[in-house]
């Protein structure tokens, strides 16, 4: 995983962990955010070229494979990114992080009077058309932007 | 888009599923199923359909006070023969002591075959039909959804008219936050030809989000003049301004006379035009109009009942699991 550009290498590769590549810049931060508190060594880079995206980020995570849960909420905010799994410095894992259609849990409903901001129930939402977000129960839509900033962490 | 359905138990393959929620979770088929029920209660003599749910119990549980639908709800169940139980007001209720909802529907879902809930928590009627052994049926949750108005409005376009589809219907007033008409337009884009026109003042305009739902499904115009399109209508359905969402009073005091309806605002209209109102009025609906053909507003009120006995007949059965 060397990641090399006409001026050199961004980022040291990993020998062993994740790295979660092709993210959409800007998105990297969020990325730490759902990752949180770790023990393990993470190495960002933001805006470095890419020649499928012109820029992007990206996100090494050393010795440590991310939950299910924390990969879906990546895949929400950063569809099109790919997730690699890393073990001896070769890659034993390589995923394309598709948007989910249905996601359970993961974000909270920006709606103040909607039930599952008063009630101990697990959020429900449809991803539909344009990356909106459509809450099962009170049925108010958020764009990205506000799901993005209402991860559930 | 892709919604949970509950498997079809007891209905019979009917109805597509066994709480009535959301207008979202509707089809044709559906409404049509709700609709005939409806029409062939209305000509049951009363004595018969005392026998429909005799034994049975309806609660009504209103954690946010609405006499009218209450009434209507409570009026609809006594006529076929249930007994009725329930709360007006949640400081009544258990949930003024903390207990939580989902608790108290699965309590109640014990006692009743039906519970009738009307709440001001949006999403809280999907949560209960979640938890509840028995059919819920929404009386309103907060500013989302309110399914068996929606009803009650095609119920009474279809008889005024014998049907719904090919109908040009005139939404007026408040587009931007009555859940009234955003429902009503969501239905109505699952009839064919209906034509909409939406007249409101700018800033009252339909949302985009309600626009979406029912884009390429349903043709629609939308305007800021009634006397444009007056002519062209079949039904006029008015909804009222509220003061509170303008900032400025003089704006509102300009809004008013312009989006008011009376018996002069119809000299141009066709002569079988019907006016609809969800009721009650303020001063949006002149009653000038009461007397005149045009009033269908009263007729809408009474069908509020005949509805909801069509929904209790089709829903005193359900199993849910
Ligand atoms: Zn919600």
């Amino acid at each position: 995983m060397v990641k090399k550009t006409k001026d050199g290498l961004y980022i040291k590769p990993i020998e062993k962990g994740t790295t979660i590549d092709h993210l959409p810049v800007g998105t990297a931060l969020h990325v730490l955010n759902i990752i949180g508190k770790t023990d393990s060594a993470i190495t960002v880079a933001i805006g470095v070229p890419s020649r499928k995206l012109g820029k992007k980020d990206l996100v090494f995570v050393e010795n440590k494979t991310l939950s299910n849960e924390q990969i879906a909420q990546i895949a929400l905010i950063a569809p099109g990114a790919t997730l690699n799994i890393i073990e001896k410095n070769e890659v034993i894992l390589k995923s394309r992080l598709e948007m989910p259609k249905k996601v359970v849990g993961l974000i909270t409903c920006i709606n103040p009077k909607c039930i599952t901001n008063m009630e101990s129930v697990e959020t429900i939402f449809y991803i539909e058309n344009n990356a909106l977000a459509r809450c099962h129960y009170c049925e108010k839509i958020m764009s990205k932007d506000d799901y993005t900033a209402r991860l559930r962490l | 888009m892709a919604r949970k359905k509950r498997p079809k138990k007891g209905l019979g393959g009917q109805l597509s599923f066994s709480d009535i929620v959301s207008i979202s979770d509707f089809s044709r088929n559906d409404i049509e199923i709700i609709l005939s029920e409806a029409k062939k209660l209305e000509k049951m003599p009363l004595q018969a359909k005392k026998q429909l749910l005799f034994g049975k119990t309806v609660a009504t549980l209103f954690f946010e006070p609405s006499t009218r639908t209450k009434l209507s709800f409570e009026t609809a169940a006594q006529n076929l023969g249930a007994g009725v139980i329930g709360f007006a007001d949640a400081n009544v209720s258990s949930a003024k002591k903390g207990e939580s909802l989902s608790d108290t529907i699965r309590v109640v879902s014990d006692y009743a075959d039906i519970i009738v809930m009307r709440h001001y928590i949006e999403g809280a009627a999907r949560l209960a039909s979640e938890v509840s052994k028995k059919p819920i049926i929404n009386a309103g949750d907060g500013s989302n959804q309110h399914p068996t108005q929606t009803l009650l409005d095609l119920y009474t376009v279809e008889k005024a008219f014998g049907k719904i589809d090919g109908l040009t219907i005139g939404l007026f007033g408040d587009l931007r936050y009555g859940r009234t008409v955003h429902s009503l337009a969501q239905a109505l884009a699952l009839f064919n030809d209906v034509g909409l026109v939406l007249i409101s003042p700018e800033t009252l305009a339909l949302p985009d989000y309600v626009k979406k739902q029912i884009e390429g499904r349903i043709k629609y115009i939308e305007a800021q003049e009634l006397s444009e399109f007056i002519k062209e209508l079949d039904v006029l359905y008015v909804t009222r301004i509220q003061k509170e969402r303008f900032a400025d009073p003089v704006e509102y005091e300009k809004v008013k006379g312009k989006y008011g309806l009376n018996k002069k605002s119809l000299e141009k209209a066709k002569e079988n035009l019907k006016v609809m109102h969800p009721l009650p009025r303020v001063d949006e609906l002149s009653t000038d109009i009461d007397q005149t053909k045009h009033a269908l507003y009263f007729e809408q009120a009474k069908n509020g009942v005949i509805v909801r006995e069509a929904l209790l007949n089709l829903l005193k059965d359900v199993k849910k699991w």
